[in-house]
């Protein structure tokens, strides 16, 4: 409680967490059907509709509702985001815990691992992976969550490893703790709060990721609701309808936002040495 | 052994477990690269000819042969031959990297002219309103994704002065250099906002932390001109954060820019790339991944010798 109370009292961290908790509220309502409009029917009549009463944003060159696709959208890129940020997160952490734990050969071997997927520009490394695989919304989470697993592995690595020095694991080892138990308690408890900045930001990136894979149409496939087509197919039409591409721009835009805030505020709040700082 | 020299060891080992891995990748795409070479004719081929094509690219040999085969001629300087231009890899990518490079140094140079006095100018005037502007400028435009600031840039000109970005047929910089900057404005612009927002923000970091230093509170007390103690004592020492994130962000944008190059129809590595990938052209994409990451690993590597010289306390330590 008292976390969340530091939370809402750091200005940045009060409007991120506002913002994120808006965007899984629309989503939310999206995932139920609770939107304005279905978002896949297409209303004939009123194509290229410019935002009214009716249709908030107005609709697409089919005729489907922008706000109502951005609402499903909205719950497709979290879905990705927080799936491919998990999968990162667990790999990683295991990974990085094994290497400072195990040391020697294993440390090498890991780090070197990781440095060599570190060696490619993260976009890169996402669009070989989804060549691989073939386009869609499970191979996004895949690639995304590889291309930022070694980021976890070295946030997780570094502290573990002068964490392993420490008299406490020292003492709990010599009264026969099991490494399992060591290795959860005293390492990760430890750095539970690293890696909470780290996930808040691996979030923003994450969101940022798989809007640029579907914006090449390498992500997520229509007819499903994408903010990232819904960009890219805005281009032809900028002129003449404008809110096609301005809506699911700032929406992009805000939901990386609001993760990058709530990243800021948790690091001051977790890290007081940078208070102020960044 | 200092960590330079172990840093200079790594580099081959990590190109080598690069080179394996895109190697790798690249032939678990689905379908074979003779059928992608030839499209909708590769159904005219009877077998035999597949067999022979496959014969000529080295392609029937098991992926071992192939791969010792690539790093023998790798090691000469032969990347191969790139089945969709019938070209030498190395010619088709060089032919590129001009763009990508010029590209690369505008946004540089557009994000150090903005950032680093920014950052300084919101260190100096810390938790007031113009620090508070800065860095919630900096916050925005670092949670803007690149197709989203370049799109809303095309349309503003486009909607507010009338003024198309010029697409179409690239001119390079040495045939008409008016020409190209008109072309690679708006793509540098777009991808020195965001860069600049990340500067902006480590360089009013770093700032703040040198200047809350006892020799700069000296120098001040000796009577230094503010603007001598912020630009002279100060900002040297803030430097190595700003040349490190100019290094790694560098680095990314010499590997091509694949959103921004799509936007706005530029020819260079980032969709060439992308095009090779889904070509199916082992060689190519092999080559640029390769070409791609070796510059990546030169940037940070120079980086790090760059500490050397901007912080003497670093030297001693190895």
């Amino acid at each position: 409680m008292a976390f969340l109370r530091a939370i809402f009292r750091h200005p940045s961290g009060r409007i991120g967490a506002a913002i994120v908790l808006a965007y899984l509220a629309l989503a939310g309502l999206g995932a139920l059907g609770l939107t304005p409009h279905d978002p896949l029917v297409q209303h004939r009549l009123d194509r290229l509709h410019p935002p009214s009463a009716t249709y908030w944003l107005g609709t697409d060159l089919f005729g489907r509702d922008i706000t109502s696709r951005l609402m499903q959208g909205i719950g497709q890129s979290f879905r990705v985001a927080f799936l491919s940020v998990a999968v990162a997160a667990g790999i990683g952490t295991v990974l990085g815990l094994a290497a400072a734990w195990f040391g020697r050969i294993w440390d090498g071997a890991l780090m070197r691992a990781m440095d060599i997927l570190l060696a490619f520009p993260a976009i890169l490394l996402a669009m070989l992976i989804v060549a691989v695989m073939g386009p869609g919304t499970q191979t996004s989470v895949l690639a995304i969550a590889f291309v930022y697993m070694p980021i976890f592995t070295r946030v997780v690595r570094g502290p573990a490893l002068s964490l392993k020095t420490r008299n406490f694991v020292d003492a709990a080892r010599s009264f026969g703790s099991s490494t399992v138990y060591i290795l959860t308690r005293h390492l990760l408890l430890n750095i539970v709060a690293p890696l909470t900045v780290q996930v808040t930001l691996a979030l923003a990136w994450a969101l940022l990721t798989e809007a640029g894979l579907s914006f090449l149409g390498l992500g997520t496939q229509p007819p499903a609701p994408s903010l990232g087509v819904m960009l890219s197919d805005s281009r032809n039409l900028m002129e003449t309808a404008p809110w096609l591409m301005i809506a699911p721009g700032l929406t992009i835009m805000g939901g990386i936002l609001g993760f990058n805030l709530l990243g800021d505020a948790l690091r001051d709040i977790l890290d007081p040495k940078t208070r102020g700082r960044a | 052994m200092n960590t330079l020299t172990r840093r200079l060891a790594a580099f081959p080992l990590v190109l080598l477990g690069v080179s394996s891995l895109v190697f790798m990748a690249i032939r678990l795409v689905p379908g074979d690269a003779i059928t992608a070479m030839l499209g909708t004719e590769a159904g005219l081929l009877t077998p035999a000819q597949k067999q022979a094509l496959a014969a000529y690219f080295g392609l029937d040999r098991p992926w071992i042969v192939q791969y010792g085969r690539w790093l023998w001629a790798l090691l000469h300087g032969d990347l191969g031959i790139s089945v969709t231009y019938g070209k030498p890899v190395l010619g088709v990518i060089l032919a590129r990297f001009p763009l990508t490079l010029e590209l690369a140094v505008l946004s540089l140079l557009i994000a150090l002219a903005i950032g680093v006095p920014a950052g300084v100018y919101a260190a100096t005037r810390a938790e007031k309103g113009a620090d508070l502007a800065v860095r919630v400028g900096a916050m925005i435009g670092q949670s803007t994704p690149s197709f989203v600031f370049g799109l809303l840039l095309i349309y503003l000109l486009s909607a507010g002065f009338g003024v198309l970005p010029a697409m179409g047929t690239f001119a390079p910089l040495w045939v008409d250099p008016l020409a190209n900057l008109g072309q690679m404005i708006l793509p540098a612009l777009t991808l020195g906002a965001a860069f600049a927002a990340s500067l902006t923000r480590i360089a009013r970091s770093a700032m703040l932390d040198v200047l809350s230093e006892d020799y700069v509170r000296t120098a001040r007390a000796r009577g230094v001109p503010a603007r001598q103690v912020i630009w002279r004592h100060a900002l040297p020492n803030a430097l190595i954060p700003v040349v490190t994130l100019s290094g790694i962000e560098f680095g990314y944008l010499l590997g091509g820019a694949v959103i921004v190059e799509q936007i706005y129809a530029l020819p260079g590595l980032g969709r060439m790339v992308l095009d090779a990938i889904l070509q199916r052209d082992y060689a190519l994409v092999q080559g640029t991944v390769l070409f791609i990451a070796f510059n990546f690993m030169l940037v940070n590597l120079l980086v790090d010798l760059a500490y050397y010289g901007l912080d003497p306390r670093i030297r001693g330590r190895g």
